[in-house]
């Protein structure tokens, strides 16, 4: 992967050197830790935030030279919007990266689909398309992607439920890059954005949530149709056009327009979020007080199955995780902890896998190499 | 139940519509639904109700058969014409929301529930451009103040109704919005003011 980082500062971030093959990405992202408020229920939390430069045509119009210019204009800036005494940030030329790992970015939650392919939902544009990532490592909190719907898209991801901190934090950034860039808007409609959704604050927040036992009772419909009648969008693991049929959903608000990012955050994190997790809490102590241990067998079962498969589907081994996942918060698996578990939902997904095995893989010796990183791990 | 509207059929398409914290319910027949263009699928998305507005097709758009003058607009910057912002839903660069202002501002209002204006954190710099240009305050900036305290009146005058009517339900919706515009009305202008010169927590 080509990066380079941006920093002469020998005291680099776990001490790499500046060439360009080790893979920065190995170290864990923070949001994978497990901990945070929450952690039981609560994966990790998210801000997002649109902005475009003036003097730059917005993304449909813009021209592979216009973007080129532009990256080269916000680069310094960018780079360097990481938290003060932190090293400055990892930029990364998606258009120059191997497809495989575009898609390990994606699994990472780093850039979006539409980041990686480089084309506008329009469909303007392709994988030459100029644009970037400038991603702090090794925490992975904070991600700019360069060049995507909008010329920025900050984002900050934090373990746990944490908006308030993430807001903080990506609100930071933004005052840093605007110190020197001038930002696309106006008094009427805030910052102007190449989708009018998004228009406003430019803000986007979401919650990662686990709540398998709402889907086991069957209850989570209740949930769905209580956020969608407060205008929050259900999506899944992998954001917009991902399935929400796991046990992983990710809540996040609708409008930017008219709110500040302050109510906006609140409607979430104060009104339907704790409301959510008291309710997957209470779904999960009534399964588990059952007198037929029905979950507790799931659990079990996913952990046998995990450690003994020798050929797993990305399906499967997400499924089992989740399950395993459970049972480790619920305290009913003391044999492996949540970084692990989560560590390795991201590790057999089918680029990262790849990537630790160092070649390219077809379907079948995937699902064999799947199995048996896991069974390393939890065998 | 039958048809809100016909008063004929059965109805089977029930929408509700919770808009600043007050529920609306409509129940309607399938002819009926149609006639008023209300869209059978439940939740639109925001997306959708942009597609809607933008073909026309949704109560109050923009109907008709050949290009309206909306249609005809272009922007004088980039050339995008709305006929190109209504295909993609994208826009072409910041002068077109000066462009397009006159036709996008109704269906902005539509997809950001009622929100017209920006509320919210400003770019430092453009405050103070606008700052030496007009001598503007804030609130002026944002032409909000009076939009917030216009709501906020009608939003006490809605929770009096409600109370006298024991709908009680409605009148802690109503509540809750109050208590949420009054803070902005006091606090969030933190938010935007200009660096500080003490920040209390440095010392």
């Amino acid at each position: 992967m080509t990066t380079t980082p941006e920093s002469d500062n020998p005291n680099e971030p776990h001490g790499r050197s500046s060439d360009q093959t080790p893979p920065p990405f190995e170290a864990g992202a923070e949001w994978l830790t497990g901990r945070g408020r929450d952690a039981d229920v609560v994966m990790s939390s998210r801000v997002r935030l649109a902005r475009n430069l003036v003097g730059f045509p917005f993304a449909p119009t813009a021209t592979d030279d216009d973007r080129r210019h532009l990256l080269g204009a916000a680069r310094p800036h960018v780079s360097a919007a990481n938290d003060d005494g932190k090293a400055a940030l990892t930029w990364v030329d998606v258009h120059e990266l191997p497809a495989i790992d575009r898609e390990l970015l994606v699994e990472r939650h780093l850039i979006s689909r539409q980041h990686a392919r480089g084309k506008l939902s329009s469909g303007v544009g392709g994988v030459d398309t100029p644009r970037a990532l400038a991603v702090s490592l090794p925490d992975e909190k904070l991600a700019i992607m360069v060049n995507e719907e909008d010329h920025l898209r900050i984002q900050r991801i934090h373990a746990g439920l944490d908006l308030s901190a993430a807001l903080a934090a990506v609100d930071a950034a933004d005052d840093r890059i605007e110190a020197s860039l001038d930002y696309a808007f106006n008094p009427r409609f805030g910052y102007l954005t190449c989708c009018p959704t998004n228009v406003g604050t430019g803000a986007r927040f979401s919650v990662m949530l686990h709540l398998p036992a709402l889907r086991l009772t069957g209850e989570i419909e209740k949930v769905k149709r209580a956020a969608e009648g407060m205008s929050l969008a259900v999506r899944g693991f992998y954001g917009e056009g991902s399935d929400a049929s796991g046990d992983f959903y990710q809540l996040s608000n609708q409008t930017t327009l008219g709110k500040s990012e302050r109510v906006l955050l609140a409607e979430l994190e104060a009104d339907i979020v704790p409301k959510v997790i008291d309710y997957e809490r209470m779904a999960r102590r009534k399964l588990l007080s059952r007198k037929t241990p029905i979950l507790q067998d799931q659990v079990h079962r996913a952990m046998g199955v995990l450690a003994h498969a020798r050929l797993l589907s990305t399906e499967e081994s997400m499924k089992l995780l989740r399950l395993l996942r459970l049972g480790v918060v619920s305290e009913l698996i003391d044999s492996t902890d949540l970084l692990t578990v989560h560590h390795l939902m991201l590790l057999t997904q089918p680029a990262h896998l790849q990537r630790a095995v160092g070649e390219e893989l077809d379907q079948d010796q995937r699902r064999s190499a799947r199995a048996d990183l896991i069974r390393a791990k939890l065998g | 139940m039958l048809c809100q509207h016909c008063q004929e059929r059965e109805a089977t398409i029930h929408e509700v519509v919770i808009k600043n914290g007050v529920k609306d319910e409509r129940h309607l027949c399938e002819p009926c639904a149609a006639e008023l263009n209300l869209d059978p699928s439940p939740q639109a998305s925001v997306q959708q109700v942009i597609g809607q507005f933008l073909s026309g097709s949704s109560a109050g758009g923009a109907g008709g058969a050949g290009a309206t003058p909306a249609q005809a607009l272009a922007c004088p910057d980039c050339g995008r014409t709305f006929l190109k912002f209504k295909q993609t839903g994208l826009l072409g660069c910041a002068t077109c929301y000066k462009a397009f202002e006159r036709p996008i501002s109704p269906m902005l209002e539509r997809a950001h529930e009622g929100g017209g204006h920006h509320v919210g954190k400003i770019p430092r710099r453009a405050l103070a451009a606008s700052r030496l240009a007009k001598g503007q305050t804030i609130e002026e900036l944002l032409g909000d103040a009076e939009e917030r305290a216009s709501r906020l009146a009608q939003l006490r005058k809605q929770l009096a109704d409600a109370v006298r009517n024991e709908e009680y339900e409605r009148a802690a919706q109503l509540r809750d919005l109050i208590e949420k515009t009054t803070v902005l009305l006091s606090s969030d202008e933190i938010d935007t003011a200009e660096p500080s010169k003490g920040d209390p927590s440095d010392q």
